[in-house]
């Protein structure tokens, strides 16, 4: 039955060379836990990929409840916590998932770069990583303003006062992210959006560009 | 996807070609070592270990309970900021007196613009073929270097936090503060020499009933006498309090002389 609906769809899209490509690729020894226990370093971008998915899902749920204007945002959390079914273990993953993919990456990147991973030819997924790290930074900048609890407003407006500080661009910045003189309706609007489009969506597209070049090349051999 | 070949024929008048490939995977006999096809074998065995991981996560978001302090009010001045600790590196260097005031380019955009610029040009800065860490000691030193620089700034940003601001108000519902005043007497009025130490009454209270992070002081003289106030006062009392919050010696005579005859 399946195998009639696969052929039915294969007939008409030619699915198989994308799902050969997808599913066909060799994971050597030496990247293999099973084989050698020491390759669990190699497990951490894979760890981190998994993570990220979480946050997104997440995410998602939360987005179900939050409100992101001044008077009700603290509340909608609240309540979330406090009263929804389950709420308390998603906003839970989020907010532990934001300090562990964190951690995953950091350990990712050690990964690469002490086993020299970074070197001829794959030093545009190395940018493009880093670019995924500083983009995984502004989540965690963005995400940290919106319970608008005292923790959040208020390490928000020193992290805006710290990016002021910056010759020529700083006040811009700050401006553009505070939309305003103070940190407050239009900054923690401008911060959702921030958080909720803009950075996911170049992360998107940046974890894309990473998956298809490290398909590319392959995984780097051993040392 | 589709190559243009005269002699294909093509499913309907769509340009997807008739001819079907195999739906089989490839063998990798032919690979060195023991490699494995990611899927399905590899990703079965990622999958079971992911699983079980999810189950641990899901375990530290149950007993952990992520945190919310009160309702953000800009008011409140006795409040300490404090950043995500990942962001901590960054924000303790700020503190230094030469990353800050007239220097603070320095400890905004110089030196993490560096550090996070050679991390970003790291294929072209260390250019070499030799892949092996020990073989390029430079780059493994320098960044060797980093990582205890940025273990180091985050100890030090949270061992000064705790050090200073014991206690966040209203801070994580785990705290280990001493219980609030069991036997707080609600008639007790304060001195006007007491309520004008505002760093005293953020954590002490208005008429010293106590709060969740600080004890009751209305019967402190039972317990101390004025000079061992006094010391308490410019010292500080671990874990909580902290020392030298008042600067002047003679208000602090006053206010211990004063403390000392609540009996």
């Amino acid at each position: 039955m399946l195998q009639k609906m696969y052929d039915w769809v294969d007939e008409r899209l030619n699915i198989t060379p994308m799902w050969r490509d997808l599913a066909d690729h060799e994971v050597p020894e030496h990247v293999n836990p099973a084989h050698h226990f020491s390759a669990f370093v190699y497990c951490f971008g894979g760890l981190t990929f998994f993570i990220t998915v979480i946050q997104i899902l997440s995410g998602m749920f939360l987005t179900m409840y939050y409100v992101p204007d001044i008077n009700n945002a603290y509340e909608s959390v609240k309540y979330l916590q406090n009263e929804v079914a389950f709420g308390v273990i998603v906003r839970g993953m989020h907010h532990w998932g934001a300090s562990l993919v964190i951690v995953m990456m950091f350990l990712h990147t050690l990964r690469v770069f002490f086993t020299g991973s970074y070197k001829k030819p794959r030093e545009m997924n190395w940018v493009v990583g880093m670019l995924i790290f500083f983009v995984m930074l502004g989540l965690g900048f963005t995400g940290y303003l919106l319970p608008w609890d005292n923790t959040a407003y208020f390490a928000t407006k020193v992290g805006l006062e710290i990016a002021q500080t910056v010759p020529l661009i700083g006040p811009y910045a700050k401006a553009l992210l505070t939309g305003g003189d103070i940190v407050g309706a239009q900054t923690l609007a401008r911060f959702f959006a921030i958080h909720v489009f803009f950075l996911p969506a170049a992360l998107l597209g940046l974890l894309g560009a990473h998956f298809i070049m490290i398909r590319r090349q392959g995984i780097s051999g051993p040392l | 996807m589709a190559k243009h070949d005269k002699d294909a024929t093509f499913v309907g008048d769509s340009r997807v070609p008739a001819k079907r490939i195999p739906n089989v995977a490839p063998s990798y006999s032919d690979f060195p070592g023991k490699s494995e096809p990611f899927w399905p074998n590899f990703l079965l065995k990622e999958w079971m270990v992911a699983a079980v991981g999810l189950v641990g996560f899901l375990v530290l978001t149950v007993s952990h309970e992520s945190p919310l302090t009160a309702k953000a009010n800009p008011n409140d001045t006795s409040f300490v900021p404090l950043p995500d600790w990942y962001f901590l590196f960054l924000y303790q260097l700020l503190k230094y007196p030469w990353a800050s005031g007239d220097w603070v380019v320095l400890g905004t955009v110089i030196i993490p613009g560096i550090a996070f610029g050679a991390l970003l040009l790291a294929p072209w800065l260390d250019a070499g073929p030799e892949r092996r860490a020990i073989r390029r000691p430079i780059a493994s030193g320098i960044m060797l270097l980093s990582l205890v620089g940025i273990f180091y700034l985050t100890w030090a940003a949270m061992d000064e936090h705790h050090r200073n601001h014991p206690s966040p108000a209203g801070g994580g519902s785990h705290g280990a503060a001493p219980a609030p005043a069991e036997e707080a007497d609600p008639a007790f009025k304060a001195a006007d020499i007491w309520t004008a130490q505002q760093s005293c009454i953020s954590c002490h209270g208005n008429n010293m009933e106590g709060t969740a992070a600080a004890p009751n002081l209305q019967k402190v003289g039972e317990k101390y006498s004025a000079e061992e106030i006094a010391e308490i006062i410019k010292n500080g009392k671990p874990p909580l309090m902290p020392g030298g919050m008042i600067k002047d010696e003679q208000a602090i005579k006053e206010l211990a002389e004063y403390m000392a005859t609540l009996k």
